[in-house]
């Protein structure tokens, strides 16, 4: 077993080079840990740019009649916001994941393509970039820009040249398509390395569920991103070339747009839930001191949601008026769902039932995930069911509904994941009493912005709205919604002031500070370059407790 | 780890690290295919909706020449790569020049079809439906012969200096796949466009 030697010998030699150097090693790195930190970091400043976005429209909305920004900022405001957390938040932060532990976990010294995996985060790099250049670059040499305002969505015709004037889509449309490369890229890298890398022993059905889990996501990646980018080629034919894909004047067609969008955005979904699902698929047994219940069901639920989610596309498209039979299809896939995740639900709870849990932060964070995307389950079911959706379509209920799976579930997820293994990538441990903090103010937060979000969507406030009048009986719910907004700010900052502190102050944390089972915590903290001096060999589904358990090993049973 | 008196061979594992080109290159090929069955998809649904000619019958000829020639360069990389398998380096340069000429006659094909379409046709990206998804999509694969030719020249011209050995066939192989997936897209391309959607 490692200690913390290691850590600090690497510690002291960075401290004691120039700056510029160590930069330097970070720029050409092809380390997949350096990348994983890489997109995790340059996920969290995305989150904390989609979030001041966010807090700016919480704002505006918190009152009725209110002029603190301008209906055109407010159109760039939710534009940005639903782009940036989608693309330049959420899915490097999945990545981050995905790249550190994948290797890690499945005993590998590295990714499959470790130049490729550099140049995939470069690329998704370059994406934000572009995009957040048009703030400045928007109308060419003027130096003044304007964000995208189409909406994350960007439904034609608004997108069309003669609508969308000037250079502010075509940011959206170029920003996106490259790191839609980079996310091909490191899909295609995450999937290989499962397929290939994997150490002696460590069979498909050994392999940790959140090594399984991100290869469902690898695979929901390949195929769904390319429907984004071929849509977004076409879009930019229409705005460059004069195509008319989306030309409705031309016999072209702005519904088509929304089909290509979705059968994209959809699985989106999925990419970015079943990471999640797959750090509380590893804190949850850790913390109840059990193995995972009903592996191999949990693994056969994954890849079924894999394969729904690529047909429920369409129910997004309930309100523009498809035939009976259409919706009917849609209505009954996107129900069927419910099925594989509903089981996942019971296994993660049925892990618990029993077991000796352990209330560390991670874990609050998991049992927090678990009640509220059972909610988010429940008001997807609702809009599921296409007469409901007709009434409460494009309304702050939805708003309310997907903001509970991303936040309340991705999110929660991703927190819980850095509770858990900071002490593995850092070497020293999170506080816990900041980490409670975090997570009180974070949920109650959580709860008083999206709670209360459902109600003036039931009452008929139409999303995107810059603004209300009084008289709507939306302003009492609104200010409750707004003014959860800062406990939403409290918790992030004591989160991030819990991750500053500990990189200095953190109790030392040692090779497996949480009695583990997996490969990761076998390794020093933080792990050395080559990961492994001596590449495991594994027989069991929990390499860890064998070794520590010689006298009770999981490969007797399994 | 210790783990000494555990033997287990890495053989029970079906794929290793030396296959992860292959891998790969599967990955890209499932990607690329997404991007290709949205353009076909987008082809399909539009024909027949023009407002305005020139219509596919009118104006589109079956290029049955170019599609020969880039099929058989399947065949000729094919048997560049056995070459190589067996170590014949010169032979293995003889027919990727020819696979390399095979595509580049198809890329000539296409710029004399889009010449005629443009000059004598008068059909553009921008006339009409038909016009928007015609030059997308075979445009967007004529893109990928064109990516793909420019691969083979560079591995032609590191034959030519001698850096291609018998010990690279695996990594040619890995090449040689997405050449066949564009000779295969080429096979939906010409049956959507010259022959179903007509």
């Amino acid at each position: 077993m490692a200690d913390a030697l290691p850590w600090v010998i690497s510690r002291e030699r960075e401290s004691s080079r120039p700056f510029v150097e160590v930069l330097h090693d970070w720029i050409v790195t092809v380390d997949h840990k350096r990348l994983g930190l890489m997109y995790f970091t340059y996920g969290i400043l995305f989150l904390v740019i989609g979030g001041v976005e966010a807090s700016i429209m919480r704002a505006q909305l918190a009152v009725a009649n209110n002029h603190l920004i301008s209906p055109q900022t407010f159109n760039r405001m939710f534009t940005m916001h639903g782009t940036t957390m989608i693309f330049f938040a959420a899915m490097p932060i999945v990545f981050g994941f995905a790249n550190y532990f994948v290797p890690l976990m499945i005993g590998a010294r590295d990714m499959a393509f470790p130049r490729l995996n550099a140049w995939g985060f470069w690329m998704s790099a370059l994406g934000g970039i572009v995009l957040y250049f048009s703030f400045i670059g928007g109308f060419g040499l003027y130096g003044a820009g304007e964000a995208p305002d189409v909406g994350w969505f960007a439904y034609a015709p608004l997108t069309s040249s003669a609508f969308s004037v000037g250079h502010s889509t075509d940011y959206w449309i170029v920003g996106l398509l490259i790191s839609g490369f980079g996310s091909i890229a490191t899909a295609l890298n995450v999937m290989t390395t499962i397929l290939c890398m994997r150490c002696p022993g460590m069979k498909l059905s050994r392999m940790p569920l959140l090594v399984w889990m991100n290869s469902v996501m690898a695979a929901l990646v390949l195929v769904a991103i390319g429907p984004l980018t071929a849509a977004q080629l076409m879009l930019l034919v229409d705005r460059y070339l004069g195509g008319h894909f989306f030309d409705t004047q031309a016999g072209g067609s702005a519904v088509i747009w929304m089909h290509f969008f979705w059968i994209f955005g959809h699985p989106e979904v999925y990419i970015l839930v079943l990471p999640a699902f797959a750090i509380v698929s590893e804190v949850i047994p850790v913390f109840s001191r059990k193995p995972i219940f009903g592996y191999s069901i949990m693994v056969a639920a994954t890849v079924s949601i894999g394969f729904i989610s690529l047909s429920v596309w369409a129910h997004h498209l309930f309100t523009i008026g498809m035939t009976s039979y259409v919706n009917t299809f849609f209505v009954a896939s996107t129900a069927v769902i419910a099925v594989p995740t509903g089981i996942k639900i019971f296994n993660w709870v049925a892990t618990m039932w029993g077991g000796k849990i352990i209330f560390k932060v991670a874990m609050m964070f998991c049992i927090a995930f678990l009640c509220q995307f059972l909610i988010a389950g429940l008001t997807g079911i609702m809009l599921a069911m296409a007469p409901f959706d007709w009434q409460l379509g494009n309304s702050y209920f939805v708003v309310a509904h997907f903001h509970y799976v991303i936040l309340g579930a991705i999110v929660f997820a991703v927190f819980a994941g850095t509770y858990y293994w900071y002490p593995k990538v850092t070497g020293r441990m999170l506080n816990e009493t900041l980490g409670r903090w975090h997570f009180w103010l974070f949920l109650i937060g959580f709860h008083l912005t999206f709670d209360f979000m459902h109600i003036p969507g039931l009452l008929g406030m139409p999303r995107r709205i810059y603004t209300y009048e009084a008289s709507r009986g939306w302003e009492f719910w609104n200010l409750i919604v707004s003014s959860g907004v800062v406990f939403q700010i409290l918790g992030v900052l004591m989160w991030v002031i819990n991750v500053v502190r500990s990189y200095f102050k953190g109790d030392i944390a040692g090779g497996d500070p949480w009695d583990a089972w997996t490969l990761e915590w076998s390794t020093g903290s933080p792990p050395p370059e080559y990961n492994y001096a001596e590449i495991p060999v594994v027989r069991s589904r929990r390499p860890l407790w064998d070794l520590k358990h010689p006298e009770d090993p999981d490969w007797k049973y399994e | 780890m210790t783990a000494t008196n555990i033997t287990i061979a890495q053989s029970d594992l079906p794929l290793s690290p030396n296959m992860r080109g292959k891998v790969g290159m599967w990955c890209l090929i499932i990607a690329e295919s997404a991007i290709f069955s949205i353009f076909v998809v987008a082809y399909l649904y539009y024909a027949g909706k023009s407002v305005t000619g020139p219509t596919p019958s009118q104006v589109l000829h079956v290029p049955y020449l170019m599609s020969v020639c880039l099929f058989s360069s399947s065949l000729t990389i094919l048997l560049a790569e056995k070459s190589l398998r067996r170590g014949n380096v010169k032979r293995f340069g003889l027919y990727w020049f020819l696979t390399i000429a095979l595509g580049v006659i198809f890329l000539i094909g296409t710029v004399r079809e889009w010449h005629r379409l443009i000059y004598h046709e008068g059909l553009t990206i921008s006339t009409n439906l038909f016009g928007t998804t015609y030059y997308s999509l075979v445009g967007l694969h004529a893109l990928h012969v064109t990516i793909g030719a420019t691969g083979l020249t560079i591995i032609l011209l590191l034959a030519l200096f001698g850096a291609v050995r018998q010990e690279h066939s695996e990594r040619i192989n890995v090449f040689g796949m997405y050449w066949h997936f564009v000779d295969a897209i080429w096979l939906v391309v010409l049956s959507v466009v010259y022959f179903i959607a007509r």
